[in-house]
């Protein structure tokens, strides 16, 4: 139900009856009053991506640029430099790969204040095929330097993510999706930093490392495990995937051997990669897999079934950690001494 | 103000100097983009010792005019002309393109004083100048912006696009310059990629197109001071050039686009320009 709280707080209300990005355009309605210096930016998506809203409320500081993302880019990069502070909203298709180089090459390479709040991530656009989904996006962009990359939750972690990003310096990709994906957290108190793992639920036995819409999905599957199967399934929400939180990786790693990552993206170069990164860095024994889609173009669909269909869903998860506890990885070696 | 001979007269000397320092700069760098840096020397030369407010000695003063170098690989010929503006001492050049060093052949904003915006990938330059403008007006700053482009450069999709946004925005406080050497690497802009009607081009896409010898500082001038009084639509000055102008073994000579010249070379180089 409705939870008024007052101030700069997003409410409850709003969360379940707004999209991710409905809510960004609202928060960003409201920093806008806060921060003069708040321009937007947009490439003929102002109503899709949300932005639009900011640009009704500030229609001087508001530029869409018609479908030219490229040049969106470079502008909110001459934007920056002229000491204002563009937000970029277009979908994540055509920030990461489209207008690529523009923010790789004029906003990363000179570490300009540009904040890109990418939508459509993922498979999230379901039925309207690849053209319109994104699933290299977190890969291209944590080996950009100077890069900040978020993908938060849901809507509530969206307005946590949004307004962090205002005083964080630099470059920040913010990753959310299109539809109506049902919401994790219930306020935004829960102490949403940049770079710092959320713990959702502690567990001794698997960890499961999530993002973006997974998170909801894994925390309901941990209940599911362990009311059914009786174990202590660890659920984190990795929602700044660089700087990646490492030291909530390497406590997983030593407090419960087995680690699975779940990702609406493909399991090349995205979280399971930058997990991976740290396992195999650290030297220690760990059972590991990465679920997402699996290095394919994805099929077409409403995107709840694409989610079963790769596995992302509740079950999946849930049938994943009967699959990975069920192997005999503690059997075969002495864990002991390695600790 | 309508520049006058005594200015030109000093201009003049001005550019011959930067030329012998880019030649010294090409030597220096073991190899370096010569002839388009050679074709804009006197758009830059009139910027900087004419019309730009700037302060080398506070190199981030918020009420600067901003300068866009959209054809980065111009490097070689828009350092010399920052060095001897007073951001740096000449003898930082000796350093260009070498191991650590600031300067490699594409300037970098964060590394080189004066340098407001770092290019070198072609298509970059207009957008990020088309920002920089917009964020002036709305931050009601008298600051202006220049862009220098390619010719070459302007196939890029990117160029257009952001044309397109500087006549959509009615962004006057913005003069842009392209430099018509009529080459890039390839051979001949006409062969590679033909731009003509090039003038036409820009008009479509809302400029104003003063069309002017790029190596006369009077044509110069008038264009820039016409540009200036322009409230309507952006402005673009296009500068018909010659690619290596002033070293006359490499003028209008496709493979003096990159090239690299030992010390007899350079010498001739030098001779060439004392007699231009």
């Amino acid at each position: 139900m409705a939870k008024e709280v007052t101030g700069t707080t997003w409410t409850v209300y709003d969360a379940n009856t707004m999209t991710q990005a409905e809510i960004y355009g609202s928060v960003l309605c409201e920093l806008g009053e806060k921060y003069p210096k708040i321009v937007g930016l947009s490439a003929d998506l102002a109503k899709s991506t949300k932005i639009g809203v900011f640009g009704d409320k500030f229609p001087d500081r508001f530029f869409n640029v018609g479908i030219a993302e490229q040049n969106m880019f470079g502008v909110a990069a001459g934007l920056a430099k002229s000491g204002l502070l563009p937000f970029v909203s277009t979908m994540a298709a055509f920030t990461a790969m489209r207008g690529l180089e523009q923010v790789r090459t004029d906003i990363c390479y000179q570490n300009l204040n540009v904040k890109i709040i990418a939508t459509h991530g993922g498979v999230s656009f379901g039925a309207a095929g690849t053209t319109h989904h994104c699933t290299e996006d977190i890969s291209i962009m944590r080996s950009i330097a100077n890069m900040t990359v978020i993908v938060p939750a849901d809507g509530i972690e969206t307005a946590c993510a949004v307004r962090a990003a205002v005083e964080w310096p630099g470059p920040v990709y913010i990753r959310i999706g299109r539809g109506f994906e049902p919401t994790y957290y219930q306020s935004e108190d829960y102490g949403f930093r940049i770079g710092k793992a959320q713990t959702i639920s502690e567990g001794t036995d698997i960890t499961l490392i999530c993002c973006g819409i997974t998170v909801l999905q894994a925390a309901e599957a941990a209940k599911m495990l362990k009311e059914q199967d009786g174990l202590s399934v660890r659920v984190l929400n990795m929602h700044t995937i660089k700087p990646l939180d490492e030291e909530a990786i390497m406590k997983a790693v030593l407090e419960t051997r087995r680690i699975i990552t779940f990702e609406d993206h493909n399991i090349f170069g995205g979280l399971g990669s930058a997990v991976a990164d740290v396992i195999a860095k650290s030297g220690k024994g760990c059972a590991f897999e990465k679920a997402g889609i699996p290095d394919c173009y994805c099929v077409v669909g409403y995107p709840e079934d694409l989610y079963c269909h790769y596995g992302l869903d509740c079950d999946s998860i849930v049938n994943k950690v009967r699959e990975v506890m069920g192997r005999d990885f503690e059997e075969d070696e002495s864990w002991e001494d390695e600790v | 103000m309508p520049i006058t001979e005594s200015e030109i007269i000093k201009l003049k000397e001005q550019a011959k100097s930067i030329r012998h320092d880019i030649i010294d700069t090409t030597v220096w760098s073991g190899g370096a983009h010569i002839g388009g840096a050679l074709s804009m020397v006197e758009i830059m030369t009139i910027l900087y010792f004419k019309y730009l407010n700037i302060k080398p000695e506070e190199p981030h003063w918020e009420e600067r005019d901003r300068v866009v170098l959209s054809k980065g690989h111009g490097g070689v010929g828009y350092a010399p002309v920052l060095s001897a503006r007073g951001y740096f001492p000449k003898d930082e050049l000796k350093e260009f393109n070498h191991f650590m060093s600031n300067f490699g052949m594409h300037l970098d904003s964060l590394k080189v004083k004066g340098v407001d915006v770092s290019t070198g990938s072609l298509g970059h330059g207009l957008p990020m100048a088309v920002g920089l403008a917009l964020g002036a007006r709305l931050q009601n700053k008298s600051w202006k912006t220049y862009c220098i482009l390619g010719d070459g450069e302007c196939n890029e999709g990117s160029v257009w696009e952001a044309a397109m946004s500087a006549a959509h925005f009615k962004v006057t406080n913005l003069i842009t310059f392209v430099d018509r050497n009529k080459m890039m690497i390839d051979g001949r802009t006409e062969e590679v990629m033909a731009l003509e009607p090039f003038a036409d081009k820009w008009k479509a896409f809302g400029f104003i197109v003063k069309e002017i010898d790029g190596h006369d500082f009077k044509a110069l001038s008038e264009a820039i001071d016409y540009a200036h009084s322009e409230t309507k639509a952006p402005v673009l000055i296009l500068c018909n050039t010659k690619k290596g102008r002033g070293v006359d073994f490499m003028e209008d000579q496709v493979k003096w686009h990159y090239g690299s010249i030992d010390s007899d070379l350079a010498a001739k180089a030098h001779e060439s320009v004392n007699r231009g």
